[in-house]
């Protein structure tokens, strides 16, 4: 890919193993389009860990999906999205199937309902080994299987049973094992730790670093969880309403949050460390109709008269970390007079 | 499994246990049934045809002087032991009507069924998995088309335009006169009698009488079952299942067969087992407009000749055979579908 691309970031070295360009994701609803995702641009160095935060319904999972092609039937797609070289939407059937699984990995964030109930643990393994490696025997199946759903924490015991037998904990650890049991080289994990104690989340987290470390996985982690950010994750994404609102290593972002809205996000989990990211003031907009300009704005405390106009442009106020917003510039594309602060009636700003 | 079997095992002993108070409902309710009609039954059916006291000696015998609790339980403890009783009109056992004509209802009824399972989940899944194509509109008129059609009128297209325009197959009748009376009968099921004497001229003419009655009753359920493996299908194919499938690579005709298809299926299982009563009524029409020596045909005859042990005879074996379906249904949705049986 041209190295000279300054819209995306990137951590310099090395191809990525994903890029996306100019990505657009639009669901077809009864009030109109719902731009879920909305010209993103990103990359994903091999070996990375990347978190993927923001307010939830801003296009997090949307985003994660399309990575490997995955939309709703009632989804229109636009943009690139680069995976080795290869372009995933442009990508036959065939192609798409080798990719899914030994390429790219994804783990749903609602694990209830993603086994299928007809099916017991032992045939979903098969399957999915199966797709890729067709040669293979039942035992080395079996046995790889096993040993994927031991670094979960399910035991050997129970790989006969079927979906309903397990609790949600259990099968959202049987979908990481189900991801993890094909080594992916990248990893997209939609909020895989959401329905599982403390203990068994430090001890997937760990699972995932390890992966890092011996097979050099690039991880895609999609989270509420600032704290697992933190501790996991190279590099970080904001999302809000769609679009990106700034990314970069974890320690400057965290450090000099660049975008308003990163800073505010920072701030409620800081106050509050709790795992849900609602106490910023007003609510995030309707995709359908989403405000003009940055749309942060009508919640933005920072807001000048250009946001509200035009949408913001990448900008880089530190090597490594992009933002888009108005206050790092750049000056020459702000109209006269834009810098000026926008009036705005503050009377959403209801706590409740 | 051996765990599984055992919880299957279990689970098929309790519903067959469960069976038992449902069928004393549904015996019950017939009975009550047959008492308000208005009337002596006795006198209905034979009155002004033989001697008051025939008719005293016949009421005698069929314990029509008893109190009705005594009647009641006669009938609970014959029908438990098989016993019909004599039909007043043409004084037969219940039980020979039963198990001649039961036999002519049980081959039409199989064969209709096969044919609707078949149309309808075909045509379902092609609609389905076609979806908004001219073909699945097609598919669903089709479905709407049948379905809203009654059974006697199909029944007389039929005989129209094959049977009398086309003259490819015979309007009425089980069998022609000659195969009636040359075939050797074992179980009365005459497809399987023609087989099992290896008389395939027979077989063949016992086909060709079957397929129009079996198709037109059929098509009454076909339209209910296309669109219902339509609608799941349609579900199951969004499913988060088939997606998360999708994200692993499984290819796409493994994931719209073994996944989305499978699981369209199973309640459509439930749907067949509740359909089997209004076979059953559309059994009866089928019957009388092809003519067909069934146990419906029987049982609109009793009717208009007021035959009261007839006529509860054939209510009560209706009763009972809804009920085992029913079971039989729902020991085959715990075998499918796992989360049944806990
Ligand atoms: N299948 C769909 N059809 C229509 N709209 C959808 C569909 N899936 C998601 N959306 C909409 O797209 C937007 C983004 O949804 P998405 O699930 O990507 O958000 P998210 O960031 O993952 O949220 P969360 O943190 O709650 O998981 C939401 O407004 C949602 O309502
Ligand atoms: S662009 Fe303007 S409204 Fe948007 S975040 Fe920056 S300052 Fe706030
Ligand atoms: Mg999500």
């Amino acid at each position: 890919m041209t190295t000279a691309n300054r819209n995306a970031s990137g951590n310099g070295d090395g191809e990525p193993i994903l890029s996306v360009r100019d990505l657009r994701v639009w669901y077809g609803t009864a009030k109109g389009a719902a731009q879920a995702v909305d010209r993103v641009s990103l990359d994903i160095a091999p070996g990375e860990a990347v978190g993927l935060v923001g307010e939830s319904g801003c296009g997090k999972s949307t985003l994660g999906r399309a990575l490997m092609g995955l939309t709703p039937q009632s989804a229109a797609h636009d943009g690139k999205i680069i995976y080795r070289g290869q372009d995933v939407l442009a990508m036959t059937r065939r192609q798409r199937h080798a990719l899914r699984g030994p390429e790219i990995g994804l783990i749903f964030q609602e694990p209830m309902t993603r086994l299928n109930p007809l099916m017991r643990i032992d045939d979903h393994f098969d399957e999915t080994v199966r797709a890729h490696e067709p040669g293979l025997s039942r035992a080395e199946i079996k046995r790889r299987s096993l040993e994927t759903l031991g670094h979960v924490g399910i035991p050997p015991t129970r790989f006969h049973q079927y979906p309903h037998e397990f609790s949600g904990g259990m099968r959202q650890r049987i979908m990481i094992a189900l991801a993890l049991v094909l080594k992916p080289k990248l990893l997209i994990a939609d909020e895989p730790t959401t329905s599982l104690d403390v203990l068994v989340e430090a001890q997937i987290l760990r699972l995932l670093k390890d992966l890092q470390t011996e097979f050099g996985t690039a991880l895609l982690m999609i989270t509420h969880n600032l704290g697992i950010v933190a501790e996991a994750c190279d590099r970080m994404a904001v999302m809000y309403a769609g679009r990106v609102a700034e990314d970069g290593e974890v320690g400057s972002v965290f450090a000099n949050p660049g975008h308003p809205y990163t800073r505010e996000l920072l701030r409620s989990t800081i106050s509050l460390s709790t795992k849900q990211l609602s106490h910023i003031p007003g609510s995030p907009p309707n995709l359908v109709t989403p405000p003009d300009g940055c749309r942060f704005h009508p919640r933005c405390p920072d807001a000048m008269q250009v946001c509200a106009q035009k949408v913001p442009v990448a900008t880089h106020p530190r090597p490594g970390q992009r933002v888009y917003c108005w206050r790092h510039g750049p000056d020459d594309r702000i109209p006269d007079g834009g810098e000026q602060p926008l009036q705005q009636e503050f009377d959403h700003v209801d706590e409740a | 499994m051996a765990s599984q079997t055992t919880s299957l095992r279990a689970y098929a002993l309790s519903r067959l246990v469960l069976a038992v108070p449902m069928i004393l409902i549904l015996l019950s309710f017939v009975f009550l049934l047959m008492r308000v009609a208005p009337g002596d039954p006795v006198a209905a059916a034979l009155g002004g045809k033989v001697s008051q006291e025939v008719l005293e000696r016949k009421r005698a015998a069929m314990g029509l002087d008893e109190p009705i609790y005594v009647q009641f339980a006669d009938y609970i403890s014959d029908v438990f032991t098989l016993d019909f009783g004599m039909t007043i009109t043409d004084n037969r056992p219940v039980l020979e009507v039963i198990l001649n004509n039961g036999a002519a209802t049980l081959e039409l009824v199989f064969f209709a069924m096969v044919i609707a399972t078949t149309l309808g989940i075909l045509l379902g899944l092609i609609t389905g998995r076609l979806r908004d194509t001219p073909i699945d509109v097609t598919g669903r008129l089709f479905g709407i088309f049948v379905y809203a059609t009654p059974v006697f009128f199909l029944g007389f297209l039929g005989q129209l335009i094959f049977g009398a325009g086309l003259n490819w197959l015979p309007a009425s009748g089980r069998a022609s006169p000659m195969v009636q009376y040359t075939l050797e009968r074992t179980t009365n099921l005459l497809v399987l009698d023609a087989i099992i004497a290896g008389n395939w001229t027979a077989l063949w003419d016992v086909v060709r009488h079957l397929i129009m009655p079996a198709t037109t009753l059929g098509l009454l359920i076909t339209g209910v079952l296309l669109r219902m493996v339509r609608v799941n299908l349609l579900q199951t194919l969004q499913g988060d299942y088939v997606e998360a499938a999708r994200a692993r690579g499984v290819s796409e005709p493994r994931v719209v067969y073994k996944h989305a298809f499978r699981n369209a299926l199973v309640p459509v299982v439930t749907m067949i087992g509740l359909q089997f009563a209004l076979m059953m009524s559309g059994a009866i029409l089928t019957e009388t407009t092809f003519n067909w020596p069934g146990l419906g045909n029987q049982l609109v005859r009793y009717l208009n000749n007021r035959d009261y042990t007839g006529v509860q005879g054939i209510i009560t074996f209706f009763a009972v055979v809804v009920v085992l379906i029913s079971v039989v249904i729902d020991f085959v949705n715990a075998w499918i579908d796992p989360r049944v049986r806990y």
